[in-house]
């Protein structure tokens, strides 16, 4: 008990911004891909604000939905040219602290709440359609973090989810989280099928330490981005283990594009608080083949318009157009990638 | 250097001096701001004016609330940021919703006429462009609040963990991480490189230094009252040459340093400096406010009109509610020296001061 209890302290240091660690990444002499960063992408109405922008996706349409923090948790839709659509989900029961939104093949739209514990399914009008999980009972007035330890994983309950993705047949795959460090595997509708990991974190190859995004690939295997692990681990359709890739820094988000050739993508995100040194050793986004054999990386921490404030997320439906969300910047970045010109730059 | 010593001393001790005998400044006050019907001026924390004399507004109009039924205690809302024309006439509101609005705290408009805000709860500096888009962000608001217990029956009394975003861990008390995470931070200013200073604040006694992309440079201070040491740095500003000027006023002090956060002297004759402004243009003056607390208006309250090497050329005003009185004045706007915006926390208002110097 007394481990376990160490355990989530480091977890919970871990999760806190100011502690965050940066993790240099062990792969080298890495070709450098050039990109842009396109000015004022998303066009926001006068009075509307992006807050931490935790969640990026598009649809087939190529809209791009945004889910932020602003004063509260709100979600956003703009035309593939950046222009303001509407607002999804205003005021749901649901909407509480942004982590993650999708688009599933169906163009349904998936919000991943870490406050209230919900993963919500919204059809493309923007109605909800099914929801994953159970909000923790208002009558219990205001409660403080839950303490230490945690109460054993339920089917369906979710602690602190950070994600979710999709199979071919629709089975929907949830990284459940900051509490629970799990992969649960729920099928089309929303039944539970397995999981893998638990409650607890762990570094051993089927455990987790933050689970914080997961993707799919067209063979039904998964990706999951083991945060505070400094790894990527890859599961089958089963959840079964695969393979682990440990040389690309923390993987703070993984993206899949679609197509006969797929590409993933994953952040090596420098960490909340901007602590010294770290914008030297993280802040870049890796492209990878599925098998991990890294082809490039590109972008770099900074404050300043083209550089990166915390990725949290981006869309990778088009190979080299990236749009990432990023946490301490409030803001959304489409990136043009040319990768025909990558190089390895004698600097890294 | 003894010699230079004895100096010092003579002179500060000889400003206090002067302190008593201080001419009274006759000034006039004017309430110029018009409200829509539905907005209502908090506390006003934040006063400042753009170089078109716009005026804007960082109010505290709300408490922020905390959600219930979450994984985590949550905040929201709280303050708002308002922009009025120079007659007065409401132009617009800026930053609605926005995540880092909690509790107001100051607003300061720089040299391009972007309007910088510092919020003390959520802990951020938060730089908007002219057309009120945001281009820069300081610090980050903790993700969620501390409760004090837990609900009975959920193992009630355990701790959380460590505040999210907060800094201070290591190193000596107040004197924060080298990063922007800030804690109850009060105010910010630039050098004319464009270099940011930020005062951090209640909860750090230090002043953080980033260069205009943001990157930190370094920070000084700690909590203290030896030269370099801060009791509550609740305020800033930098003059054209470099030079910072913190507010100290838990020390009952200004405090000046160089562009490095060298001490170069300090200034002990002002009463406790709650709000601090600096005068553009070629003979730069300082205003500081020896604002009066919240719970007490029949003491202090006078502003002090000073040169930059702290001799002070007048004061003006006292604790009240009337009409050229002030109520815990924590803001101050002298882009023109004669013509100053005080902002007040007790009054809930805006003022509009004219000076008269003879």
């Amino acid at each position: 008990m007394k481990a376990c209890l160490t355990i989530v302290s480091v977890t919970l240091l871990l999760a806190a911004p100011v502690f965050a660690q940066a993790t240099k990444a062990k792969a080298q002499n890495v070709p450098e891909i050039p990109y842009e960063s396109v000015p004022n992408f998303l066009k926001l109405p006068p009075g509307l604000y992006l807050g931490e922008s935790m969640g990026v996706a598009t649809n087939s349409k190529g809209h791009i939905f945004v889910f932020t923090r602003s004063a509260n948790t709100r979600l956003f839709e703009f035309d593939q040219n950046g222009k303001y659509v509407r607002e999804l989900g205003e005021g749901n029961y649901g909407f509480e602290f942004a982590h993650s939104v999708r688009v599933d093949p169906s163009d349904n739209i998936w919000a991943v709440d870490e406050g209230t514990n919900m993963v919500i399914k919204f059809n493309p009008e923007g109605r909800i359609v099914m929801v994953l999980g159970h909000r923790p009972d208002a009558v219990a007035g205001a409660v403080a973090q839950s303490p230490p330890p945690n109460v054993p994983a339920e089917k369906y309950i979710l602690g602190r989810p950070t994600d979710v993705a999709w199979d071919a047949q629709g089975n929907i795959f949830v990284s459940d989280g900051y509490i629970n460090h799990r992969v649960v595997k729920y099928d089309k509708n929303g039944r539970f099928l397995k999981q893998i990991g638990s409650e607890k974190p762990g570094s051993e190859p089927n455990q987790f330490n933050t689970p914080h995004g997961i993707a799919v690939d067209a063979q039904g295997n998964v990706y999951v981005a083991d945060r505070a692990n400094h790894r990527m681990q890859v599961f089958d359709n089963n959840l079964g283990p695969k393979a682990i890739y440990d040389n690309i820094g923390d993987s703070w988000t993984v993206c899949i594009s679609p197509g006969p050739h797929q590409y993933l993508f994953t952040s090596n995100s420098n960490p909340n608080g901007n602590a010294p040194g770290s914008w030297d050793i993280t802040g870049e986004i890796y492209k990878m083949e599925l098998d991990g054999t890294i082809l490039g990386r590109f972008g770099h921490a900074s404050k300043e318009f083209g550089g990166f404030q915390v990725v949290h997320m981006m869309d990778c439906r088009n190979p080299n157009e990236i749009i990432v969300a990023e946490i301490e910047s409030w803001r959304v970045q489409k990136l043009l990638l040319k990768p025909q010109a990558a190089k390895v730059s004698s600097a890294k | 250097m003894r010699h230079k010593l004895l100096f010092a001393t003579a002179l500060i001790s000889g400003i206090s001096a002067i302190a008593q005998t201080v001419p009274e400044m006759p000034f006039d006050s004017a309430d110029t701001l018009k409200f829509p019907a539905n907005i209502h001026l908090g506390e006003a924390a934040g006063v400042a004016t753009n170089s078109k004399g716009d005026v804007f507004v960082y109010t505290r109009t709300g408490h922020p609330t905390i959600s219930i039924g979450t994984a985590r205690p949550f905040a929201h809302g709280g303050s708002r940021l308002l922009q009025f024309d120079k007659t007065g006439k409401f132009v617009r509101e800026i930053g609605q919703d926005s995540y880092g609005f909690l509790v107001a705290q100051q607003v300061r408009i720089d040299p391009q006429d972007n309007i910088w805000v510092v919020d003390q709860m959520s802990s951020m500096v938060i730089k908007f462009d002219p057309n009120g888009q945001i281009q820069l962000l300081l610090g980050r608001k903790s993700e969620s609040e501390r409760l004090p217990t837990a609900a009975p029956g959920r193992g009630a009394g355990a701790a959380e963990g460590p505040p999210g975003g907060r800094g201070g861990r290591g190193g000596l008390p107040g004197a924060g991480a080298p990063q922007d995470v800030f804690q109850r931070p009060t105010d910010v200013a630039w050098d004319a490189a464009g270099n940011i200073y930020v005062a951090d604040g209640f909860g750090n006694s230090r002043i953080a230094k980033f260069d205009k992309t943001g990157k930190f440079v370094k920070s000084w201070g700690s909590r203290g009252s030896e030269n370099g040491q801060f009791n509550i740095a609740h305020g800033i500003v930098v003059d054209a040459q470099g030079n910072v000027y913190v507010a100290d006023s838990g020390n009952k002090r200004i405090q000046v340093f160089d562009r490095d956060g060298t001490f170069k002297t300090q200034f002990l004759n002002v009463g406790s400096p709650a709000a601090i402004c600096i005068t553009p243009g070629a003979h730069q003056y300082l205003y500081s406010s020896n604002s009066n607390p919240p719970e007490d208006i029949d003491a202090n309250g006078e502003i002090y009109k000073m040169e930059l090497d702290g001799r002070i050329v007048g004061k003006f005003g006292k604790a009240g509610k009337l009409p050229k009185e002030f109520g815990s004045v924590n803001a101050i706007d002298c882009r023109s020296e004669n013509d100053l915006y005080v902002g007040e926390l007790g009054n809930w208002r805006v003022q509009k001061l004219t000076l008269h110097p003879k």
